[in-house]
């Protein structure tokens, strides 16, 4: 990836963190081949609540073996698929690897379609590419053809253990790579169960069009996309900050801290969630980490658990719904 | 079986009320691994442990904190995080409406259909009246203790919630380097055009498959019943970029042929 960056890089923006590549790979497009870096469009900007010891120590996830209570080591932890009841069938990391496509490292880029037709739900998640070397004429090239026709290139590939359909939609004279849902990934109306099209009262139509039409911006005002409880998040706890009150570890200690965090037991977890669980895409701002968890209600707790139909779920207790979600996740 | 509302609220503008109940679109085809022991093949157990007394610390002691962004740890009580929570309503208020291309596609993130919720006269007039529209509604509302913005438009004919992720979420286009280089042939630009026009399809999401997930499984059911994985099939060498006028002659030549 080049390391001479900053060109473009404009003296009013605040200063931005570099991406590491997600992936990289070839666009091909007939016989031309592109070499790209594909780089995240999005990240998680809030601030994620630590969670403490009584004592204020960031604590660490470990993993034991419930049956003989002892630590586990990374070498101890392998990788099984349940197919029955209790009844595991091992999968190795080179067993997965062997499955990925002969031409993984390519999106071949066999089909355009126009742009307006690629219907917003199926947008998981942005990415963009970045021409490796001595690709900018190339890359140059398509992107500026996908614009100005106003096509984006879609295709399949398969990206650090997981397969991806993905368009790729030239923008501002680079390549933009939007993660697709698969047809299956996306629910349709009647497997939901919605009920038959009915007709309507035509002027309660034009009373709804009425106040469609007074609500109509020409633009949309960002000031929406403002994130509104991580604002009053950083309020409390700067007004904490500045009292002093609970303020409980220093630079220093908290550095050392870190590196606790990124002790391996972290690498494995990264490791086992990026190779097929998808989570290297899961949509953020779900109620993902174990503080959200906690602090929802029995109900809401069984809400979620029905909507990813965990089985024996009616049964379950408060504690038993959030270990059981976890293990889901 | 039909499936069950996660959610239920009223959309809301001006003189319009609509009871909906709120439906998660997605469908998880994810293939799930557990962590095992090796040796007992037990499925293993999270804890969380304090890294200076090796200690595990059950669950409900565990506090919460922030950390700046100096390092401090900030310790906030679960009375502190309660009044953070939003209060609840069942309004999803419709705050505007925009052309289309004004929601950028990277915001997108979470869709959601919508069914009635009793008055469905209300819900098909919505329907109809966002028939005739180009404009997609921009929402909000909070769901779960939770603050959520999402455009709603429909799709295949019922009204549907896209959450939107943050404009702080969003990297900007600033961040890559645009690259740079002499002005394209125009030539060049042509045959791309051209090779591009050749490709063209309609947007039909159903023709692609995970087939990578087929082979998962696939293999996970050969070694159930006592199988051996096949043999790695060999990787093929990318080709090198030649000139890029041949190229694109070459490419538009293998397709008219």
């Amino acid at each position: 990836m080049p390391k001479s960056r900053g060109k473009r890089k404009r003296e009013e923006q605040p200063a931005v963190r570099r991406p590491r590549p997600f992936w990289s790979g070839l666009i091909a497009f007939g016989l031309v081949s592109i070499p790209v870096n594909l780089y995240p469009a999005s990240r998680t900007s809030r601030h994620t609540l630590r969670m403490l010891g009584p004592d204020g120590h960031p604590l660490t996830r470990r993993y034991f073996c419930p049956e003989e209570g002892k630590e586990l080591t990374r070498d101890e932890i392998v990788r099984g698929y349940e197919v029955a009841e209790g009844r595991f069938v091992l999968v190795s990391d080179d067993e997965l690897e062997a499955l990925e496509p002969e031409k993984s490292q390519e999106i071949d880029l066999k089909r355009f379609v126009p742009l307006g037709e690629i219907d917003p739900a199926y947008f998981e998640r942005p990415y963009f590419l970045a021409p490796a070397k001595g690709a900018a004429k190339a890359y140059r090239l398509l992107a500026r053809a996908m614009e100005e026709g106003e096509r984006a290139g879609v295709a399949t590939v398969v990206m650090r253990g997981k397969e991806y359909l993905i368009a790729i939609i030239g923008e501002g004279g680079l390549l933009r790579a939007q993660v697709l849902r698969f047809e299956e990934e996306l629910r349709s109306p009647e497997e939901i169960g919605l009920p038959e099209p009915a007709q309507a009262d035509t002027k309660r139509i034009q009373a709804i069009r009425a106040a469609v039409g007074e609500l109509t911006q020409e633009q949309l005002d960002s000031g929406w996309l403002v994130d509104r409880e991580q604002e009053r998040l950083v309020q409390l706890v700067e007004r904490k900050l500045s009292s002093g009150e609970g303020v409980v570890a220093s630079a220093a200690a908290a550095a050392q801290e870190d590196e606790e965090e990124a002790a391996p037991f972290v690498d494995l977890m990264q490791l086992l969630k990026e190779s097929l669980q998808g989570e290297g895409i899961s949509d953020e701002g779900a109620p993902q980490d174990d503080t959200a968890l906690e602090r929802q209600s029995r109900a809401d707790l069984y809400e979620m658990a029905r909507e990813l139909d965990i089985p024996g779920r009616s049964s379950m207790n408060k504690d038993q719904l959030l270990e059981a979600l976890r293990r889901r996740r | 079986m039909a499936a069950r509302a996660i959610w239920k609220g009223v959309i809301s503008m001006p003189g319009v009320s609509v009871p909906v109940k709120v439906f998660s679109a997605r469908n998880d085809r994810s293939v799930h691994f557990r962590l095992l022991h090796e040796t007992d093949k037990v499925p293993v157990k999270q804890e969380l442990v304090d890294p200076e007394t090796d200690e595990v610390v059950p669950y409900d002691e565990v506090q919460r904190g922030f950390t700046t962004d100096d390092g401090d740890v900030v310790v906030l009580t679960g009375e502190e995080l309660e009044e953070l929570e939003p209060e609840a309503s069942r309004d999803i208020d419709v705050v505007a409406f925009l052309p289309p291309g004004e929601i950028d596609h990277r915001w997108y993130s979470r869709p959601y259909y919508l069914g009635p919720d009793g008055k469905p006269d209300e819900y098909w007039a919505l329907v109809h009246a966002l028939e005739n529209t180009e404009e997609e509604g921009l929402a909000r509302w909070t769901m779960r203790k939770k603050e959520y913005v999402g455009a709603l438009r429909l799709h295949r004919g019922y009204p549907m919630l896209i959450t939107l992720r943050n404009a702080a979420d969003i990297i900007p286009l600033e961040a890559i380097e645009l690259p740079e280089g002499p002005q394209l042939d125009e030539r060049e630009l042509a045959m791309a055009h051209q090779l591009i026009g050749m490709l063209e399809a309609s947007f039909d999401p159903g023709g692609f498959r995970d087939e990578y997930r087929d082979r998962v499984l696939e293999l996970v059911e050969r070694k159930a019943q006592g199988e051996e994985a096949p043999a790695a099939p060999k990787r093929r060498k990318p080709k090198k970029t030649d000139d890029l006028s041949e190229a694109l002659q070459a490419s538009l030549e293998r397709i008219r042929a």
